[in-house]
């Protein structure tokens, strides 16, 4: 790709500033201005996969079932011969009711789940903030937890090590940083993601629900986080039932039904078509619920 | 942030990773273990922390790693001592049984410990993107790093009891390794099994006994003649076992037929759990 090569020249002006955001925001303004191959393409992305009803499935249960001759197994189809892209820096919103296949297309993006057909192409480095939590060893501290987050994004040490401080100071976990995770609350657990999410340098950064369950004003300063992010040109892609957040943080959004794409256009014309597809028996003001 | 930090993220910014369907159902092998190799780091600081979390990383957790297959030891050699009447138990035998029960302390660790290392690491499944043969890979390298202090506490006992020493026991790190391999294998087969069935550990201690017992670890690979000789083929454990025995601890190297049917049960188990691994691995994200 020439675009790209064109733009490694041009990193070399004044790349030893130590003003990280604003350097590390021109190159990205740079890059976005040159390259030309969309953050995320999505062609006619299929994705089935089987589950069980059973919560713990075992060797018992299958066994006695085979006897009585029933199955569990149900095949989800989740997401339908949807096709999008979008360039860096777009903000995507998606909305869509439970169960629409949201979770599965950013798993999709992140490579946690393979097509079944169809192909998506991913331009950068991807960050996912997918479930509560860290989701380690509750045994190990966050500290030994934010390490592990790293190096399985592939990081290396040194890059975690660098990144760590930020990460502690952003979550205001204090002496909790070296308890172990199973001691934390909710809210701290949330807050140590979403500060490994947003401070692994990702091109590209995931989001799923994840801000439903910190304090009113670590809300605020996740959005301002989530803004500053936008600013630098990064691409994100927010999952969430909050409709108001989305018109305020996204630049697109998009549509799923039954794992069907409806609509792809801009946040407004998104959230006033699903609120009117949703209205029946649904209060827009319990959509409208903050973030 | 440095000036090479930041050329090397323009660098991943560089790579476009593109998700495509599974071919036969297995991913795309090279990239698979390029990421693999890439996430290096993460397989050894997984086990690191597994290791320190079940804190075996203190003076007294080492200890204690190595007094478990000890007192197992001792158990077994009471065990022989009355059913043999005391015959040809002498300290030649007990070098025998200590090299075997602490290889397969490892071999056993290694099923268990691959056993729990999908399921127990759910959310980090469901929400990360990296190849999964890591984690039976670092339940693995949890248990070898548990053996290697034994093996201390074994060549304690080789020389205190005068049994000969030479390079030829130096053959007992290829048939350490066949063994290693072999439990990768098998880790990986029971780490997938048990997404599907939830209750498979509590099967594993019964596979582990019997395993054990038709294994040459209470008695000598060549002591085993006639119809049980079948077990040499059948048993993928006993010419890797037999194979370590005779090295380690009579420094001589064992026929072989036995390196070569010890190799084809390792690589060919190694194979069958990690295709059977990676080719189910896409459906524990829903499965968890």
């Amino acid at each position: 790709m020439s675009s790209l090569s064109d733009f490694d020249v041009d990193t070399d002006l004044d790349l030893d500033s130590s003003d990280e955001s604003s350097e590390a925001a021109l190159s990205r303004k740079l890059f976005k201005e040159k390259t030309s191959f969309p953050a995320i393409k999505v062609s006619d992305l299929c994705l089935t996969y089987r589950t069980t009803f059973e919560k713990a499935p075992t060797l018992r249960s299958t066994i006695t079932r085979f006897g009585r001759g029933e199955r569990v197994v149900n095949t989800v189809e989740a997401l339908k011969n949807v096709s999008f892209e979008i360039p860096h820096g777009t903000v995507l919103g998606v909305v869509g009711h439970n169960g629409a296949g949201k979770s599965t297309l950013l798993r999709a993006i992140s490579g946690i789940m393979p097509p079944t057909s169809g192909q998506i192409s991913v331009h950068g480095k991807v960050s996912t903030l997918l479930s509560l939590g860290v989701g380690f060893n509750t045994e190990l501290s966050g500290t030994e937890n934010i390490l592990l987050a790293g190096l399985a994004i592939g990081m290396s040490r040194a890059e975690v090590a660098e990144k760590q401080k930020d990460i502690v100071e952003f979550a205001e976990l204090g002496k909790f940083i070296d308890m172990p995770t199973r001691t934390y609350s909710s809210g701290m657990s949330q807050r140590l993601a979403f500060s490994v999410a947003v401070h692994m340098n990702p091109d590209i950064l995931l989001i799923d629900e994840a801000l439903s369950a910190g304090d009113a004003r670590f809300k605020v300063k996740a959005q301002a986080k989530m803004k500053e992010l936008m600013e630098s040109a990064r691409t994100m892609v927010l999952v969430s039932h909050a409709l108001s957040s989305i018109k305020d943080l996204c630049n697109d959004a998009i549509w799923l039904d039954h794992g069907k794409l409806m609509m792809h256009a801009d946040p407004k014309t998104v959230t006033d078509a699903y609120t009117d597809y949703m209205k029946v028996g649904k209060d827009a003001s319990v959509v409208k619920e903050d973030l | 942030m440095s000036s090479t930090a930041d050329l090397s993220e323009f660098e991943m910014v560089d790579d476009v990773s593109v998700h495509k369907p599974f071919r036969a159902g297995l991913p795309n092998l090279k990239n698979y273990f390029t990421d693999m190799w890439q996430r290096r780091e993460f397989a050894v600081e997984l086990s690191r922390a597994t290791l320190r979390s079940q804190s075996a990383a203190t003076f007294f957790g080492r200890v204690w790693l190595v007094l478990n297959p000890l007192f197992l030891a001792m158990v077994y050699y009471t065990l022989a001592y009355i059913v043999s009447s005391g015959r040809n138990k002498g300290p030649d035998y007990l070098c025998h049984l200590l090299a075997g029960i602490f290889v397969y302390h490892f071999f056993s660790q290694s099923m268990n410990g691959g056993a729990k290392s999908v399921v127990s690491v759910g959310k980090l499944v469901t929400s990360q993107s990296f190849p999964r043969m890591i984690l039976p890979l670092s339940s693995v390298l949890v248990a070898f790093r548990r053996f290697l202090p034994s093996m201390l506490v074994y060549f304690i006992f080789h020389v205190a009891t005068h049994q000969p020493l030479g390079w030829r026991q130096l053959m007992a790190i290829p048939a350490l390794a066949m063994i290693f391999v072999f439990c990768l294998g098998v880790a990986s087969l029971v780490s997938m099994l048990q997404v599907y069935f939830r209750d498979l550990r509590q099967f594993l201690p019964y596979i582990t006994r019997i395993l054990l017992y038709i294994t040459p670890v209470l008695y000598y690979a060549d002591a085993v003649k006639g119809k049980l000789s079948i077990f040499l083929y059948v048993n993928p454990l006993f010419a890797m076992f037999g194979a370590w025995g005779d090295a380690i601890v009579r420094g001589e190297i064992a026929p072989l037929h036995y390196w070569v049917i010890g190799a084809i049960w390792a690589v060919g188990t190694f194979l069958l759990g990690g295709l059977l691994f990676m080719s189910r691995e896409r459906e524990f994200a829903v499965r968890l």
